[in-house]
């Protein structure tokens, strides 16, 4: 029980962060973004070409995932997004620019890093023990630890930073903050980087772990989605909320039903139909504040 | 050319509706013809001519992917993106294959019988999720095709991953000793066989489509595509009409699947992924969501563009998606738009 528990936070740590990126950049910009998992594979293949490659130590490869994908989440929205949704007749034209993204990063991906399944060492060793009631290897823990940690960094940052305060308002009116002076291009755009430097930094962390391949990304996406749904979409703690849920909801799952097969996921799926046709709007969707 | 008293309620209706004029004009009868000459006499030709029958299998794809982009885009007519058509496919696919191998049915019947099945899905389905709204709707569809995927795998009539294979190809049909269709075993070429039969059904199926859109149903459509509540406050039954919609759009998916599997003679789970599911939206909002004809043009686009793009070799992704983006930034409203007189008035 208590290995099942912990599992699930692990899990849900992970979760939570991707998950948080993703509303993110729908509550700013209202944009579904399909390439959410393809911006995860990419960061954690930055982490293992610096770590695995170049030798050196894994911090470095956590900033240099996070510097790039951050500069390609400013970048896409810059001159991609921004012109899209300005001459666009619909908003939701912006669903066939982020998936044509996805496809752009996979054929990236592809061309740069191969299709191989890759990894980087242990950087902890050791299994940490407790009377064989709960095992959980040191490294994991660790990456659980930072998971955390960055959720919290992330939520104090958007309630007491500058930039914080204004993409909130952003989020909770668009036109409103305009008129307040909030200068909505520049925090759009630090919004999405924003959102795609925490993906990377979750493929930076699970590179570690469980490595990363190509195939990774849209499987990603479509979870992440999930924990969305589950929490409501643009909220943070709904995001959140609903990465751990998710996470646990796998852990259980994957201890109790394995006996029926290979059915977690429809049973989560199916309990995820049954919940959004009580409430649609996910557990706290509402506008952020 | 317009009278000068005509002109002001064709501009009335361009304001109102993406769709300008719902009479037959002599011009668009016309194109139509041309449309159905093209391929129906010139693609076969052509084909014969150079010899390049893979070509047979592109374009049949290219049909019945239209077939279920059409289903897509009917359910954004009522104002919902739907990023689910793959799950129907799919299971249009399996009760199709089901049908055929346990129960010994004729692939004639199955057709519509699959057809019918999913529409009996996408009501039970619709009625909770059609609740749900924009990106809501989206993400829900699309985790549908995951369900219907583990499905598949899940449930023993499916034969799990091992899919159903070796599935008789469609038998012959005939009316009171005149034979209609041919045994598809018995033919020297049954891609073009195929090839013909998938073109008729997209002909059908845009054909129902476009009398839908100009029907009174097509308006009550676009009531709710622009704004719900108000559409119900002066009497539009909206949630029958949404499961309506959604039912026969996935009639529509249905039938592409079952075709395909008659082609493939398989089925698999993962015949069908989430993947396929976006490509059917892909489809749709290439070719332009205000045309009927949009989703036609966008699946051939995409799918033979594709398919051409193959001599590029490992650029192939990069050369595609690239010119995705690049398409979307020129014509964000679809390729379609290129064709609208008025430009950029909508």
């Amino acid at each position: 029980m208590e290995q099942i528990i912990a599992n699930g936070l692990y899990l849900g740590a992970q979760y939570a962060l991707i998950a948080l990126g993703l509303t993110l950049i729908f509550s700013l910009m209202n944009v579904l973004n399909f390439a959410h998992g393809q911006m995860y594979v990419f960061g954690g293949f930055i982490t293992y070409s610096v770590v695995s490659q170049l030798g050196m130590p894994f911090i470095v490869g956590l900033i240099a995932s996070a510097v790039t994908l951050a500069a390609m989440g400013a970048l896409i929205e810059r001159f991609l997004f921004r012109t899209v949704i300005r001459r666009s007749a619909r908003e939701e034209s912006t669903m066939l620019l982020a998936a044509g993204i996805a496809f752009f990063l996979d054929a990236v991906i592809l061309l740069l890093f191969g299709e191989k399944q890759r990894g980087v060492p242990k950087i902890v060793n050791g299994v940490f023990n407790w009377d064989f009631r709960l095992i959980m290897p040191y490294d994991r823990i660790l990456i659980g630890v930072l998971a955390v940690a960055m959720i919290v960094c992330f939520i104090l940052f958007m309630q007491y930073s500058k930039a914080g305060r204004a993409m909130r308002a952003l989020a909770q009116d668009r036109t409103a903050a305009q008129l307040m002076g909030v200068d909505v291009d520049r925090y759009s755009m630090i919004g999405f980087a924003l959102g795609a430097m925490l993906a990377g930094l979750v493929g930076a962390l699970l590179v570690t772990i469980t490595g990363i391949n190509l195939g990774m990304g849209g499987p990603t996406s479509v979870k992440a989605f999930m924990m969305i749904m589950i929490g409501g979409a643009g909220v943070i703690s709904g995001a959140i909320a609903g990465g751990f849920i998710l996470g646990m909801m796998e852990s259980v799952g994957l201890s109790v039903l394995s006996s029926f097969g290979d059915i977690t996921y429809l049973v989560i799926f199916a309990s995820l139909m049954v919940f959004l046709a009580i409430r649609p709007q996910g557990l706290m969707g509402k506008p952020w504040g | 050319m317009p009278s000068t008293n005509q002109t002001p309620l064709v501009e009335a209706g361009a304001a109102s509706a993406p769709i300008r004029e719902s009479a037959v004009s002599p011009r668009r009868l016309l194109g139509v013809l041309a449309f159905l000459i093209v391929v129906f006499v010139v693609v076969p030709v052509f084909i014969a001519a150079t010899g390049r029958w893979d070509f047979y299998y592109t374009l049949t794809s290219v049909a019945l992917l239209s077939i279920g982009a059409a289903g897509v885009w009917l359910t954004f007519y009522i104002g919902r993106i739907n990023i689910g058509q793959g799950a129907y496919a799919l299971i249009g696919g399996y009760v199709s294959a089901i049908l055929i191998t346990k129960a010994g049915l004729s692939f004639w019947l199955t057709l519509p019988l699959a057809g019918v099945f999913c529409a009996f899905v996408a009501v039970v389905i619709g009625l909770p999720i059609l609740r749900l709204r924009g990106v809501y709707f989206a993400m829900v569809t699309l985790v549908l095709t995951e369900v219907a995927r583990l499905t598949a795998l899940a449930l023993p009539v499916t034969n799990g991953a091992k899919g159903i294979t070796s599935i008789p190809m469609p038998g012959a049909v005939s009316i009171f000793g005149i034979p209609l269709i041919p045994d598809f075993s018995t033919l020297a070429n049954s891609k073009l066989a195929f090839y013909l039969l998938a073109a008729t059904l997209m002909v059908l199926t845009y054909l129902v489509l476009w009398r839908i859109v100009h029907s009174r149903l097509g308006h009550l459509c676009r009531s709710l595509q622009q704004n719900e509540e108000l559409a119900a406050s002066i009497g539009v039954n909206i949630a029958w009409l949404r499961v309506l919609t959604y039912a026969i759009s996935s009639f529509f998916g249905g039938i592409a699947g079952a075709m395909f599997v008659a082609i493939a003679q398989s089925i698999y789970p993962s015949s069908f992924v989430v993947q396929d599911s976006v490509n059917f939206m892909l489809y749709c909002f290439l070719g332009g969501l205000g045309y009927v004809f949009g989703p036609l043009l966008g699946t051939f686009l995409l799918y033979f563009g594709w398919d051409l793009l193959s001599a590029a070799r490992e650029f192939q992704l990069l050369i595609y998606s690239g010119s995705m983006i690049a398409l979307m930034l020129v014509l964000p409203n679809g390729v379609l738009s290129l064709f609208d007189r008025k430009g950029g008035s909508r």
